[in-house]
């Protein structure tokens, strides 16, 4: 019993290290950037660059707007799967899970096919356009995530017979969706919309090709052309994933809180 | 004219009918029960009353308008749900307050409302809990009060009773006949469970895959059940077979004992089988003191169920039971002893399918 105990505190170690380890080498790195002495230079620099503010600003608009498309498009899909197509749930599931398989680098090239500036529906041929055609791909890439969060979440109500009683007291389908459904299937679009918004910030295949000035570029041309810039940036982008799940993690409790079932 | 009238319903799912020529009248103010086992079609008609399902063919008026094309929403029903079907995400108040915001009322008169529907169930004191917070049963009456905060023409009730404790039940079942005769709406309630709607209903409509068996006051549907299957699924009852002896003297034999039904046999003859119904109360072995009609058998067993003694008796092939009150100074019937069964001619129903 005490062998098996101790075994499985050193795998626990062990992986620790291997996350951890790095990590802890990368922070000590970062605040090298003055000889003889540990200092917060690294940051310092990082922060007061304007590309980095820019890139960030932007990462941070384009990561809301994401998130509002795509609880819009999710919530009703995910609704309407549920209580009028449950048959189709398989369908729906499969293609939800696509962007999983299909690589970041395949889906926009598709995109730059599909939607150039000289073809039926040209996003790229504007600024705007591409930040359009951008958000959208971000919708796809957090699709299978934001799917399940908000699909889990509408399991633990009884979606059919709560739609049925608001029929019954006289409520139209937006009132249904917004009074009724969303509120109670919130946890799972938070959820969902944290982990947007982790995938957005860190994004850099999509930015990079469709050419914008997102924060997963800057942070690949900072590494390429910077010694100590970059592995604080490595570790502002940990705290900024780690606050999305400490987030995450607090709306899961709240939902625990609150009332779940009819 | 009849306030609710269900005229020729059928509803189909696929190849699969559930729903078979489905008529019913009912009056303003009346409480109706529809009476069936799992899948006889019952919940799909009150399904189809509050436009959740659309009829297959037959109409439903209401108050004088068809409500074919209706939508859920456009009709004025209320509706009780087994699953109480309370949002969780609001308070007890909020969530009888809904459908009266929905219909645009202002905020005083909400909240006037609302005050009178809490009063009705007696909860006024918890309007500000959320509904996990409250028992299953305090649930459905919340779920109760909302469904009639807007006045509805129409209360359908499906199987409001069956998530609660037997205690909670009786309870609330007895509450919900006096708030339906205090406002004097006109309620469907669907059941399985006959005690129910014995009980509580102005009449009930006993359903058999798909059609109305019989529709009646539960006195009807209890006393003189009109088919095999009412008569099997409404109480318990002794279901035997006799042979015709003589039809115009409406003489029949059970085993091989000789009895006269008060009933016309109808065009039978000599040896034809009828099935023949005897309620276990409707019998005693009082030494001749009651009944007009005996059959005389052998105990093969007795059951002490409280409050009655249930017997079981051979009357040659047929078995019979019969239930006798408890009393303290007299033993139940031994098995092997041979006893007399008294009961009125009248008691004993024929069964025609």
């Amino acid at each position: 019993m005490k062998t098996q105990k101790i075994g499985a505190w050193i795998a626990i170690l062990f992986g620790a290290s291997y996350f951890v380890v790095p990590l802890i080498a990368t922070f000590e790195f970062s605040l090298r950037m003055r000889r003889g002495e540990y200092s917060f230079d690294a940051y310092r620099s990082v922060f007061s660059d304007v590309q980095f503010r820019e890139s960030f600003s932007y990462s941070i608009v384009m990561a809301i707007l994401t998130i509002i498309f795509g609880v819009l498009l999710v919530v009703p899909t995910a609704y309407w799967v549920r209580l009028r197509l449950p048959q189709m749930r398989p369908v729906v599931e499969f293609i939800t899970l696509m962007p999983l398989v299909i690589p970041a680098i395949v889906i926009v090239f598709g995109y730059l096919r599909l939607y150039n500036s000289s073809s039926f529906i040209p996003f790229t041929g504007s600024a705007r356009g591409t930040d359009a055609l951008l958000m959208f791909s971000f919708m796809t890439l957090s699709l299978p995530y934001m799917y399940r969060s908000v699909d889990t979440a509408m399991r633990t109500i009884d979606v059919g017979t709560l739609t049925e009683a608001a029929q019954s007291l006289g409520a139209s389908w937006p009132t249904i969706m917004f009074k009724c459904i969303f509120p109670n299937v919130m946890s799972g679009v938070l959820s969902g919309a944290f982990i947007t918004f982790a995938i957005v910030i860190g994004e850099f295949t999509m930015p990079s090709l469709l050419n914008r000035p997102a924060f997963g570029p800057y942070l690949q041309l900072i590494g390429a052309n910077r010694a100590y810039e970059p592995p604080a940036l490595a570790i502002i982008a940990f705290a900024i994933t780690w606050l999305s799940m400490a987030l995450l993690q607090l709306a899961s409790r709240l939902n625990k809180s609150a009332p779940s079932r009819p | 004219m009849s306030f609710l009238t269900l005229t020729g319903i059928q509803k189909s799912f696929g190849p699969v009918q559930v729903v078979k020529d489905f008529d019913m009248a009912i009056e303003k103010g009346e409480f109706v029960s529809f009476l069936g086992p799992s899948g006889c079609g019952k919940t799909t008609v009150l399904r189809m009353v509050a436009g959740f399902e659309a009829p297959s063919a037959g109409t439903i008026v209401i108050n004088g308008r068809n409500q074919n094309e209706l939508k859920p929403n456009q009709r004025n029903i209320g509706m009780v749900f087994q699953a109480y079907a309370l949002f969780p995400n609001m308070t007890v108040h909020d969530n009888v307050a809904f459908g009266l915001k929905v219909a645009g009322m202002d905020k005083a008169a909400i909240d006037a409302r609302v005050k009178e529907m809490l009063g009705l169930i007696h909860l006024g004191h918890l309007a500000d809990r959320f509904p996990y917070q409250m028992s299953g049963g305090q649930q459905q009456r919340v779920a109760l009060a909302r469904a009639l905060a807007p006045k509805p023409q129409v209360l359908l009730l499906d199987e409001p009773l069956s998530a609660l404790d037997a205690k909670i039940r009786v309870s609330l079942r007895e509450e919900i006949r006096m708030i339906q005769q205090q406002l004097g709406i006109t309620t469907v309630f669907v059941t399985h469970d006959q005690e129910e709607a014995l009980s509580i209903s102005d009449r009930i409509v006993v359903m058999n895959a798909g059609r109305a068996d019989q529709i009646g006051t539960p006195f009807d549907i209890y006393n003189r059940p009109a088919t095999r299957f009412v008569a099997s699924f409404v109480g318990t009852l002794n279901l035997i077979e006799g042979t015709v002896v003589d039809p115009t003297a409406n003489r029949i034999s059970i085993g091989d004992q000789d009895i006269t039904l008060r009933e016309p046999l109808g065009p039978a003859k000599a040896g034809d089988k009828v099935s023949l119904a005897l309620r276990p109360e409707a019998g005693s072995i009082a030494e001749g003191a009651r009944g007009d009609t005996a059959l005389t058998g052998q105990v093969i067993s007795s059951n002490f169920l409280g409050s009655v003694i249930r017997t079981r008796m051979k009357v040659g092939e047929p078995v019979i039971s019969f239930d006798m009150f408890n009393a303290p100074g007299r033993n139940p019937p031994a098995v092997g002893e041979v006893v007399t069964l008294r009961f009125t001619a009248s008691d004993l129903l024929i069964i025609r399918e």
